[in-house]
């Protein structure tokens, strides 16, 4: 095979998959994707909330199946889905010999457990157990637009919160000092969360939403040395493992949100594994930073 | 006649049923430095939060003359956080303007004005975690200055420092308290506290409040730390063994 020819297979290798409006919807949903969690998961990232982000996303799992059995919108199912947790979690709280972090865990647990049954009963119709592993070839152009109007919501929310989420990130007891609350800009971040959830769901099942929202800031993180830089790296390394993704799952053959999740995952692994070379090879890790006197 | 700033009278405050901190009388003028001594659990952060206004007194009547700014421990920053000194210092400003707002170019002269006032007009653009432990104590007291308090509260601010920074921020203390600002400074260092106006010691109570040379005896360090803390050096100076947080 000449060089031309090469040359000209990898070229069609990468562009002919985008020709069918499947792919297109999807390249427009992992745009979108890309959008909200890489600039969601630096707050994600940076406040320390990685396990929440992964833990939502199970709490609202049965209700995410209750409202697609119900044929209610997704987005009601999951808000009362986070309700039941947020209560079962106050009464599990109450058991004098669980702390808190063990009762969170148990209720996550229970709540995803819950949603698995009844998406992979062998009674539900097919296709409510697409909440589990996510379908982006299987998006519509109504489910687009939905998640580009949730996307369009958080942006515009993150843009606004920003000094907040900025101040109490850095030093939540000299926001609340500064005349902040930390704890509503929480509440903020934690709705959001729940909204860019949503948005990922229905395209990367409830099981992957996570390497969305974690991975790809974990990745910035690594490498950027300002908040703003770090963020534009996020929103790049998401959108470049989710074209990367797609592009796997059309020529393997592989689930698609699994090879989304997998090339985001292995970017960040790259990164850290090259990161702790370097760090090793100059003496400075990157991480938190020891306190020089002086 | 001077302005008082701060006037507490029989103060009390705590976490639960119990009192953390009770009788605390005593009135800080605009320019005094004002040390504040005391063990772990003494009641140093308790005083501060109730002045803060973040924890309200339950016993006795307290008084702030202006807003009330705290310089809290470097420590307890993100130092891997990627911010710029400046974007700390504008921090300072959120509070005073709408939630839908950034900041303008107001706040961002008031940011650098603020950092120029520290000595570090310079490092406006270096990120605060690679910033020195004396340079880190310096942004911080400028995001205190932007809020243009009169009162400022400063927790162990020469906790890691070595002799030069703490050289520079004696020199920046002098300088706050000579504009007619108030500082109540937590230490350990009793050598230090002799060198300012006036000691505060707690210990889950006001033992004493006056100038220096009058408050610092051993009998008064003895009811703040208790004997097994203290030492006498060959001097003769008294000194608190442990290592403590403000608390």
């Amino acid at each position: 095979m000449t060089d031309a020819v090469l040359v000209a297979s990898v070229l069609d290798g990468l562009i002919d998959p985008w020709r069918s409006g499947i792919m297109q919807r999807a390249l427009l949903e992992v745009v979108l994707l890309g959008a909200t969690g890489g600039l969601l998961g630096c707050w994600i990232v940076w406040g320390g909330l990685s396990y929440s982000a992964e833990a939502l996303p199970h709490a609202m799992f049965p209700g995410l199946v209750g409202a697609a059995l119900l044929g209610l919108p997704l987005v009601l199912g999951g808000a009362v889905g986070l309700l039941v947790a947020a209560l079962l979690i106050a009464a599990v709280a109450r058991v004098p010999s669980l702390d808190r972090d063990t009762s969170i865990s148990v209720v996550f647990t229970s709540m995803f457990g819950l949603g698995t049954l009844m998406a992979l009963s062998p009674d539900t119709p097919t296709g409510v157990s697409e909440l589990l592993f996510g379908d982006v070839l299987g998006l519509t152009n109504g489910d687009v637009a939905v998640a580009a109007a949730l996307t369009a919501v958080v942006l515009l929310a993150l843009r606004l919160l920003h000094p907040r989420l900025l101040a109490t990130t850095f030093d939540r007891d000299g926001a609340r000092s500064a005349g902040l609350r930390p704890g509503v800009t929480d509440v903020a971040l934690i709705v959001l969360i729940a909204v860019a959830t949503l948005v990922c769901v229905q395209a990367l099942g409830n099981l992957f939403v996570a390497a969305t929202l974690v991975a790809p800031a974990a990745t910035a993180r690594l490498l950027g040395r300002r908040l703003g830089p770090s963020m534009a790296l996020a929103v790049g390394i998401a959108l470049l493992s989710g074209v990367g993704g797609l592009l796997l799952s059309y020529h393997a053959g592989t689930a698609t949100g699994a090879s989304i999740a997998g090339v985001t995952v292995a970017v960040y692994l790259v990164v850290a594994a090259a990161a702790g070379v370097r760090g090793t090879l100059t003496g400075r890790a990157r991480g938190p930073r020891r306190t020089r006197t002086g | 006649m001077t302005d008082v700033l701060l006037d507490l009278d029989g103060v009390g405050a705590g976490y639960d049923e119990t009192l953390a901190l009770r009788d605390v009388s005593f009135r800080a003028a605009a320019g005094d430095r004002i040390a504040v001594l005391g063990p772990n659990g003494g009641g140093k952060t308790t005083l501060f939060r109730v002045v803060l206004g973040e924890l309200t007194a339950r016993t006795g009547t307290l008084r702030v003359e202006g807003d009330v700014a705290i310089v809290p421990q470097t420590e307890r920053s993100r130092l891997d956080f990627p911010v710029s000194a400046q974007d700390v210092v504008l921090m300072g400003t959120i509070a005073g303007r709408p939630w839908w707002r950034g900041p303008r170019r107001a706040d961002r002269d008031a940011a650098r004005e603020a950092l120029a006032a520290v000595g570090l007009a310079d490092r406006a653009d270096a990120t605060f975690g690679e910033l020195s432990g004396g340079q880190r104590q310096r942004v911080l007291v400028a995001r205190a200055l932007v809020r243009r308090a009169r009162v400022l509260l400063l927790d162990e601010p020469y906790r890691g420092l070595d002799t030069t920074s703490a050289g520079r921020l004696d020199e920046l203390i002098a300088e706050l308290a000579g504009e007619g600002r108030t500082l109540l400074i937590a230490t350990h260092d009793v050598g230090q506290a002799r060198a300012w106006d006036q000691v505060l010691c707690l210990n889950g109570r006001q033992v004493a409040f006056g100038p220096p040379a009058t408050t610092l005896t051993a009998e008064t360090l003895a009811g703040t730390y208790g004997g097994e803390l203290l030492r006498v050096g060959h001097d003769g100076e008294l000194a608190v063994v442990a290592e403590h947080h403000c608390g």
